[in-house]
C-alpha cells in the first residue's frame, strides 16, 4: 500500500471537514425550515474541493468514512426525532404547539406546567406505582423460576426431562393472543380480575427465557459441576454460587428484556383491569389520550413519564440489551 | 489409602466400557491408568469418583465398601483435562471453595488455600482470574483446589492433554513432585505412554475395557504380558516379524532363522510374531546361522545414536545401530537379536510365549 503522499495540504483538509459540517447542517435545516438548500449545496462543493486539494490515500479513506457517517447521522436523526419531539413538546405551551412552522425548541425549559396538569388530570403517580410493582414482582419471580427451570433442564437427570422440555418448547408456538383467552377465564374464575395480581400472576414464568438460559447452562462444562459435587456442594448451592454468577450476562439480558416487555405490556392490562387505580402506565396513558383529546403537549408530558424509566434502563445497559437481542435472535 | 477394585464393570446399554476389572492400588502410590482412547480408563476413574454408578463389582477404599457412596462422601480430589476452574472466582476463591462448602472459618480457609498455592507455586497470582492464567497455571490451581481439603485419593483425568509439549513435560514433573510431597494416593489417567512411564509407580494398562497388565513401568516395558502391551509401549514402536516356530528356532517367511533362548510352551509349527525392540538389534557375527537379512532404506541421525529404517522382506524394521558401521541407504546388512527386548507372541491370540 502506498504511503500517504505529497498532495496533502492543511487547506484541503479544512475545506473538506468544513464542507461535511456545512452539508450536514444545511441538509437538516433544509429538511425542517425549508431554507438551507444553499449551505447544503455549498457544503457539497466544499467537500469536492477539499477532496480535490488533497487526493491522497488517507483522504480517500477519510472521505469514504465521511460519506458513511453522513448517511448514518441522517438515519440516526430520523430515529431519534420522535423522542426529541416528545421531549421538547412536553415543555411547550399549548400556544407554542400550534405554531406554524413548528418551533424546534420550547421557549422555556422550566415550564413544568404540562406535567402538573397531566398528574392532576389522571392519577399518574398511582399508575407509575402499579407499573413499578407489577414490573418488579413479575420480573423477580420470572427470573427465579427461570433459573430453577433452566437448571433442572440442563443439569438434573430425571425421567421424561427431554420430552417435557420439547413439550414446553412446542408451547412457544402458541401465540400470546391464544393464551390470553384461557388466562382471562382463569383469572376471572379465581376472582382476581381487576386486581394487581391479575397483572403479576400470569407472568411469573417464561418458556423463552428458560430456553435461553438452559442453553447457556448447558454450555458450562460438566467438569465444574462434578468438581463442586465431589467437594460436597449441593445442587442448590452449585446453582447459586457457580452457575448463576457465570451466567450473569445472560441473566442480565433476560431481566432487561423481561422488564421492557412487562413495562410496555398493554393488551393484557386493558383486558383485566377496569378500575382506574389499578391501571398501569401504558394503559393509563391510553385512557388519558382519549380524555385530553387534542392537548398534545399534555400527552407528550405524560408519555415522557412513561418512557423515562425504560430510557434510563437502556442508557445503563445498552450493551447488554443489544447483545441480548442479537443473541436471542428476536425478542420474545 | 489403599484402593481396591473388584470385578468392576460398567455397561452403557449394550456397550461394555469396563469388564471384570480388578486392581489393587497401594497407599501413597501414583498409578497411571493407561490405554488408547475409548479403552474405559476414564470410565474407571468416574466410577472411583462416584460420578458414574457401577454396573457390577465393588470398590473399596482401605476396607470400606464405597461402591454406592455418593461422590461427596468419598473424600477424593478431582482434576479434569479442561481444569474446570470457576471462571468468576479468583485463584484464591477457587482454592478456597471446597473449604467454604465444608464451612471452615474464613481465616483458616485462606491460610490453607495459601499453603496449597505455595505448594503448586501459584502464591504470586492469588488474585488473578482463571482466564488471566496460562494452561499450566490453571492446571496448578486445579490441583491445589483438589488437594486443599486433604483428600485420601487424588484423581487426575488426562490433566496434561490440553497443554503444549514443553509445558506437559514440566507439569508432569510438577505433579510427581506434589504427589511425593503430599504422599496422596494418586490415579492419573492418560493415553500418553511416555507420560505414564516417566512418573508412575505402577501402570495399569487397559484395552477395550479389559485390564491388560498391571505392573511397574520398567516391567511393563521389559516383560509385556501380550502383543498389545508390547505394541503400545515404546517409541519407536516394537518391530513385529511374522514367522513360525521350528525346532527351537523362529523361522521367518523368507527362511531366515533366529535362535530362541526359550520357547516356553510355544508349540512346534505355531504361527507367531517375533517382537523386537529397536534397541535389541546388533550386527550378526559372520557365519552365524541365526540372522536376519535386511536392506537399509534410510538412516536417521538422532544425535546420540542413529536409527536405521530397514526392510526385512516386506516388513519395515526400525533399529538403533552404532555410528561405527557407517550405514547408508541401499546397504545389505545381517542383523542378530539380543537376549533382552525380544518376545514371542501368538499371531492370532497375541498371547506371549517368551
Amino acid at each position: 500500500m502506498k504511503k500517504q503522499n505529497r498532495t496533502r495540504s492543511l487547506l484541503g483538509t479544512v475545506t473538506y471537514v468544513a464542507g461535511i459540517v456545512l452539508a450536514l447542517v444545511g441538509s437538516l435545516t433544509w429538511l425542517f425550515k425549508e431554507t438551507g438548500s444553499l449551505p447544503f449545496a455549498v457544503g457539497l462543493v466544499a467537500v469536492a474541493i477539499g477532496l480535490f486539494l488533497n487526493h491522497s490515500y488517507k483522504t480517500k479513506v477519510l472521505s469514504l468514512r465521511g460519506i458513511r457517517y453522513f448517511f448514518l447521522s441522517v438515519g440516526a436523526l430520523i430515529m431519534v426525532f420522535p423522542f426529541y419531539w416528545m421531549l421538547v413538546s412536553a415543555f411547550k405551551t399549548s400556544a407554542e404547539m400550534n405554531l406554524f412552522p413548528p418551533s424546534m425548541l420550547p421557549k422555556n425549559w422550566r415550564n413544568f406546567n404540562n406535567f402538573v396538569v397531566a398528574f392532576q388530570t389522571a392519577p399518574f403517580a398511582r399508575y407509575f406505582l402499579n407499573s413499578v410493582a407489577t414490573c418488579l414482582s413479575s420480573v423477580g419471580i420470572t427470573t427465579f423460576t427461570t433459573v430453577l427451570a433452566a437448571f433442572a433442564f440442563s443439569r438434573l437427570k430425571f425421567p421424561g426431562r427431554d420430552v417435557l422440555f420439547s413439550l414446553l418448547l412446542s408451547m412457544m408456538m402458541v401465540p400470546f393472543e391464544m393464551l390470553v383467552i384461557t388466562n382471562y377465564t382463569t383469572i376471572v374464575k379465581v376472582g382476581l380480575n381487576d386486581t394487581i395480581w391479575a397483572l403479576i400472576l400470569p407472568f411469573t414464568s417464561s418458556i423463552f427465557y428458560t430456553y435461553i438460559l438452559r442453553n447457556f447452562f448447558v454450555s458450562i462444562p460438566e467438569g465444574l459441576y462434578w468438581s463442586a459435587r465431589v467437594d460436597g456442594c449441593t445442587n442448590w448451592r452449585y446453582l447459586w454460587k457457580i452457575m448463576v454468577p457465570i451466567a450473569r450476562p445472560s441473566l442480565v439480558t433476560i431481566v432487561l428484556l423481561n422488564a421492557m416487555a412487562s413495562w410496555n405490556s398493554f393488551m393484557w392490562p386493558l383486558l383485566v383491569i377496569k378500575k382506574d387505580i389499578n391501571r398501569t402506565l401504558p394503559f393509563g396513558l391510553y385512557t388519558f389520550t382519549t380524555e385530553v383529546g387534542a392537548n398534545n403537549e399534555l400527552l407528550m408530558a405524560a408519555s415522557l413519564v412513561v418512557v423515562m424509566p425504560m430510557i434510563i434502563l437502556f442508557l445503563f445497559a445498552r450493551k447488554q440489551i443489544v447483545s441480548g437481542v442479537s443473541r436471542g435472535g428476536i425478542k420474545g | 489409602m489403599r484402593v481396591e477394585m473388584k470385578n468392576l464393570s460398567k455397561h452403557f446399554g449394550r456397550v461394555k466400557a469396563v469388564n471384570d476389572f480388578s486392581v489393587i492400588l497401594n497407599d501413597g502410590e501414583l498409578v497411571c491408568l493407561l490405554g488408547p482412547s475409548g479403552c474405559g480408563k476414564s470410565t474407571v476413574l468416574n466410577m472411583l469418583s462416584g460420578i458414574l454408578p457401577v454396573t457390577g463389582g465393588k470398590i473399596y477404599f482401605d476396607d470400606e465398601d464405597v461402591t454406592d457412596l455418593p461422590p461427596e462422601q468419598r473424600g477424593i480430589g478431582l482434576v479434569f483435562q479442561n481444569y474446570a476452574l470457576y471462571p468468576h472466582m479468583t485463584v484464591l476463591g477457587n482454592i478456597c471453595f471446597p473449604l467454604e462448602i465444608q464451612g471452615l472459618p474464613k481465616a483458616e480457609r485462606i491460610q490453607r488455600a495459601t499453603e496449597m498455592a505455595e505448594l503448586v507455586h501459584m502464591e504470586g497470582m492469588l488474585h488473578r482470574k482463571p482466564k488471566e492464567l496460562s494452561g499450566g497455571q490453571q492446571q496448578r490451581v486445579a490441583i491445589a483446589r483438589a488437594l486443599v481439603k486433604r483428600p485420601n485419593l487424588l484423581l487426575l483425568d488426562e490433566p496434561l492433554s490440553n497443554l503444549d509439549a514443553r509445558l506437559r513435560l514440566e507439569m508432569r514433573e510438577e505433579i510427581r513432585r506434589i504427589q511425593l510431597q503430599t504422599k496422596v494416593t494418586t490415579i492419573f489417567v492418560t493415553h500418553d505412554q511416555e507420560e505414564a512411564m516417566s512418573i508412575s509407580d505402577h501402570i495399569v494398562l487397559m484395552k477395550d475395557g479389559f485390564l491388560q497388565q498391571h505392573d511397574d513401568p520398567q516391567a511393563l516395558y521389559n516383560e509385556p504380558a501380550n502383543q498389545f502391551v508390547a505394541d503400545f509401549l515404546g517409541n519407536p514402536p516394537i518391530n513385529n516379524i511374522k514367522g513360525a516356530i521350528h525346532s527351537g528356532f523362529f523361522v521367518a517367511q523368507n527362511g531366515d532363522k533366529v535362535r530362541l533362548p526359550e520357547t516356553d510352551g510355544a508349540p512346534e509349527g505355531v504361527k507367531v510374531h517375533l517382537a523386537i525392540r529397536a534397541e535389541s538389534f546388533m550386527m550378526a557375527d559372520e557365519g552365524d546361522e541365526s540372522c536376519l537379512h535386511c536392506t537399509v532404506e534410510n538412516v536417521y541421525q538422532l544425535g546420540k545414536e542413529e536409527m536405521a529404517l530397514l526392510n526385512f522382506g516386506d516388513t519395515q524394521v526400525r533399529a538403533y545401530l552404532s555410528f561405527d558401521y557407517g550405514l547408508k541407504a541401499g546397504d545389505e546388512v545381517t542383523l542378530q537379536v539380543r537376549d533382552r527386548g525380544v518376545f514371542l507372541f501368538d499371531l492370532e491370540t497375541g498371547r506371549r510365549y517368551a
